[in-house]
């Protein structure tokens, strides 16, 4: 990651973020899983999964919420704060997939000295993985 | 369900809507380094506030911070209450009990809104206090019939100070029948998801040697045997003198953009993104719907010069693409 940190000027509206592509494995799925502390059965027990009606266990939200959060601090450099996050979940990540993740600067805040990066994660297998909005504030200057 | 039953259901999980989980709760662990840097290391989050000591000091925070996105993290119940291990069940865990003993056993957590009002740091404590807020009408939805149930959680810390708030709605749903026996044959092969090619082309009577022609790195213009007309896309008969008797081209695949488009939503599996549709004029007097790839959308503009490239897009499929020339 990179250690210097974007300033609120700097950022243009409409800016695209660079894509980052992340290997959906049954490692990522159950390791997120356990370092959220989600023992849901689906998220590390294939039968589990498969008796609620998909192919293999699936991440949890926790793990895409974290994944979001991630996309947009490396972008942003470590002296951002993130002020929200919004989530939405569509088709599971289950193992075997790859999710790309994009995302594009939809709003600045001048007050506030935030902006509001709209991202979305596609898996190349069924689409839309998540969709959301993440708030983070910048340093008006570095 | 009979309708008397449903109703019974209903009424029974409405009863849950605006109750405390219970009592407000101090999270099993305080705000700790370990947990940070497993959550660290699986999301793969590089950020130096949360992992390095000597460049968080440095830092406007003054030292280690936890990733925000870790704040409902610290009130999960973890092991004993997901497994039904533990003695006492909390209010939520009671409405699920509920939903699964009706056969709403699928559970998937389907959306979050969270907000950060303060960092947390290690030494920490964060105290939740949940609040079941809505649970939907009956919905049917891909995976199943059933029920989104939304928690508010209002996080405080050790000073009684408003740490954070999450909304988290949960879908409880009844697995379709057909959906999980088809994944259930399944388990013993291991059949690996496949990722789709793009939509197959359809070939007929009239078009099919087109597409042969493609699959074997040719893009072919047809002509009319009896006064040389080219046209495009294949059809059996010439527009200008109505002769059925037709032979081909091979296009040298020079053109330039005639017009175009971008597909932006929704994305398709399969198929690239930016995705762009273009019209291209061929040098030898056809169009042709093509993708144009190797640029950036922006880049693309009406008359725009392009080389077109025969070549294989995915397990499935070969097509012409367009780069700038």
């Amino acid at each position: 990651m990179n250690r210097t940190t974007r300033t609120f000027g700097s950022v243009t509206l409409g800016e695209k973020l660079p894509p980052l592509k992340i290997d959906v494995t049954a490692g990522l799925i159950v390791g997120g899983a356990l370092a959220s502390r989600d023992f849901t059965p689906v998220h590390h027990d294939k039968a589990a999964a498969q008796a609620t009606g998909l192919p293999d266990i699936f991440m949890n939200i926790l793990t895409s919420n974290g994944l979001m959060g991630r996309y947009v601090t490396d972008w942003t450099g470590p002296e951002a704060a993130l002020k929200s996050i919004e989530v939405k979940l569509g088709a599971p990540n289950v193992p075997g997939m790859v999710m790309t993740i994009t995302g594009e600067v939809t709003a600045k805040d001048d007050a506030a000295g935030t902006v509001i990066v709209s991202v979305s994660g596609d898996n190349n297998v069924w689409g839309t993985h998540m969709a959301g909005k993440v708030c983070v504030a910048l340093p008006k200057e570095s | 369900m009979t309708p008397a039953e449903t109703s019974a259901f209903e009424a029974k999980i409405r009863a849950y809507v605006g109750r405390e989980m219970g009592p407000p709760k101090r999270g099993n662990d305080d705000v700790n380094l370990a947990m940070i840097r497993h959550w660290a290391e699986v999301t793969g989050d590089e950020n130096p506030l949360y992992t390095d000591a000597e460049f968080a000091a440095a830092s406007s925070r003054k030292g280690i911070i936890a990733p925000p996105t870790m704040l409902g993290i610290w009130a999960m119940e973890g092991y004993p209450m997901a497994q039904g291990h533990t003695g006492k069940v909390d209010v939520q865990r009671e409405l699920h009990n509920i939903f699964e003993a009706h056969g709403f056993t699928g559970v998937l957590g389907t959306n979050t809104i969270t907000e950060f009002h303060r960092e947390l740091r290690p030494g920490d404590q964060v105290i939740s206090h949940t609040v079941i807020d809505n649970i939907s009408a009956p919905k049917k939805t891909a995976r199943g019939h059933g029920y989104f149930i939304e928690t508010v959680t209002r996080f405080t810390d050790q000073h009684g100070q408003d740490v954070g708030r999450q909304v988290f709605r949960t879908l409880r749903f009844m697995p379709s029948a057909e959906s999980v026996a088809a994944n259930q044959a399944q388990s013993g092969g291991d059949a690996k998801l496949k990722a789709p090619t793009r939509i197959q082309s359809p070939r007929g009577h009239d078009n099919a040697w087109w597409w042969e022609a493609i699959d074997q790195g040719k893009l072919l213009i047809q002509r009319c045997k009896r006064c040389g007309t080219l046209r495009h896309p294949p059809r059996p008969m010439c527009g200008e003198c109505q002769s059925l008797e037709w032979d081909s081209i091979e296009s040298s695949l020079e053109g330039e953009v005639y017009s175009y488009t971008e597909v932006s939503y929704p994305k398709f599996p399969g198929y690239p993104d930016p995705l762009l549709c273009g019209l291209i004029q061929l040098k030898e007097g056809t169009r042709l719907v093509a993708n144009i790839v190797g640029c950036v959308p922006e880049a693309v503009h009406v008359g725009m010069k392009v080389r077109g490239k025969v070549e294989r897009v995915d397990d499935a499929t070969v097509l012409p693409n367009f780069y700038p020339a």
